[in-house]
């Protein structure tokens, strides 16, 4: 027989549960997010609204109304982040990083770049921008790319592949697999040759971080995983961060026609016209 | 032996199951006629075309003979065996009125698109707008510059270039014969095309 334990009662259970809680270590998330260190100049403690660091492997969500900003950092500079956008009142629409590449005939993002939903209105708008590394082309890895390269993907396993973290990210708001659509990257890079070849840059960058404000209300789900084209053989993502809080400013006046009638088109849903 | 051909009208839509080993060849009657197109697992419809990983399969932008169209999870879906057009796009999407409001002024928000075209071919097979994702576009020309800069410029086609595309597992082929009017993609002038699906040899 074995040695009674300390969890073999209720009472035990639940007083061995409690203690677990008891010096733990600060990897999850602030809360109350008003406690969020390290934000940025000018941004009121009292407005954050989530602050969670998302490990390497990892993935998080969260609905955040219009006009909060989500800013995404790369502490350690291996981050890769993978980004999807839902409208919250009506996820059907949603992120289309072929419409937001080819209205802005930009491939590349940077500040004042939009991300648009495949109805023609700002999801988010990138208004500050630090890193320049980002991807609307590579999309994420999947279970048979973790496999091959570092023997087990599976999302439970060593090496999580970013489709299915994704999966479970957007399941947590009701979505499913079929809502899974291409997601940009944050924090690496893919440029394109003039022979139309992909080249990855993905040298470690720490400290940069790109912010994102919420032009309508909005479900954000980032997984954290090694960028599809990253050729090294080891699993490497260092942990991102994810901070936001409400009220940030609308951004400059856009800077082309086909940014004016985005924000325009996204005001007529609000009948809010500016 | 052809099992199935067919002139398809300008702006219309199609769809068809190709069965594995089953060839879908395209032919661009009139030139530079952009033809969109979606693949879907017959079998598992949430298994589907993924052009992010279609293009970093290959490490280029550009689908060229022996392209394997990849599906969200890694699988080739088709092989392009043959093309005398001598690329395909697959990063600039479909058009809608939507993103033509954007693209072109508000005053086309009423012109026919290729994301009409690709919901009324879905429909019947019980799938919808959610499972609508970045596209193939045969015969179109969508170059990036070294600063990024990217859209859709005058096309490489010519008329009658044609392309073959093998299927390797049955899969759903949505089309839509491109209707737009703004752009170069269809020379501003859509054009019939000719579908036809070839037997395994």
């Amino acid at each position: 027989m074995n040695e009674e334990t300390r969890t073999a009662t209720l009472a035990g259970a639940r007083d061995d549960a409690r203690s677990r809680a008891d010096g733990a270590p600060t990897t999850g998330p602030t809360v109350p997010p008003t406690a969020a260190p390290d934000l940025p100049v000018g941004v009121a403690p009292g407005s954050v609204v989530w602050d969670e660091p998302v490990p390497g492997g990892g993935y998080a969500s969260c609905q955040l109304p219009r006009n909060a900003v989500l800013q995404v950092s790369d502490p350690d500079g291996d981050a890769c982040v993978q980004l999807l956008v839902y409208r919250a009142d009506q996820t059907a629409e949603r992120l289309n990083v072929a419409d937001t590449v080819k209205v802005q005939w930009q491939a590349y993002l940077g500040e004042g770049a939009l991300l648009l939903s495949d109805m023609g209105r700002v999801l988010m708008t990138i208004v500050d921008d630090t890193s320049a590394r980002h991807d609307c082309l590579g999309g994420c890895s999947n279970r048979r790319r973790n496999d091959e390269r570092y023997g087990d993907g599976s999302m439970w396993g060593p090496a999580p592949n970013g489709r299915d973290l994704l999966a479970l990210g957007a399941a947590k708001h009701g979505l499913g697999r079929v809502d899974l659509g291409p997601p940009v990257n944050l924090f690496k890079s893919v440029r394109v040759g003039g022979d139309g070849a992909l080249h990855l840059d993905g040298s470690r960058r720490p400290g940069t971080h790109v912010a994102l404000r919420a032009e309508l209300d909005v479900i954000v789900v980032v997984a954290n995983t090694p960028h599809p084209l990253d050729d090294r053989d080891s699993y490497t993502v260092s942990p991102a961060r994810c901070t936001a809080w409400l009220g940030g400013p609308a951004a400059d006046s856009p800077s082309t026609p086909e940014r004016q009638r985005a924000y325009e088109n996204t005001a007529l849903v609000l009948g809010a016209h500016s | 032996m052809i099992v199935h051909d067919e002139v398809l009208a300008a702006r219309a839509p199609w769809a068809r199951v190709v069965r594995a080993g089953e060839t879908l060849r395209v032919v661009d009657l009139g030139g530079n006629q952009a033809v969109d197109c979606l693949l879907y697992d017959a079998a598992d419809p949430v298994h589907r075309y993924s052009a992010a990983d279609t293009i970093v399969g290959q490490r280029n932008i550009f689908l060229v003979e022996g392209t394997q169209l990849l599906s969200n999870e890694g699988v080739p879906m088709m092989t392009i065996t043959a093309t005398t057009c001598a690329y395909h796009d697959t990063i600039g999407g479909a058009c809608s009125r939507e993103s033509n409001t954007l693209r072109y002024g508000h005053h086309t928000a009423h012109q026919h698109a290729c994301v009409d075209n690709f919901l009324h071919a879905a429909a019947p097979f019980g799938l919808g707008k959610r499972d609508l994702v970045s596209n193939i576009n045969w015969f179109m020309n969508v170059p990036v510059g070294d600063d990024g800069m990217l859209g859709i410029v005058d096309g490489i086609s010519a008329p009658g270039l044609s392309l073959d595309v093998r299927a390797e597992i049955d899969v759903l082929v949505l089309i839509s014969n491109c209707p737009q009017i703004n752009n170069p993609c269809n020379g501003f002038d859509p054009t019939p095309v000719q579908l036809q699906v070839i037997a395994a040899p």
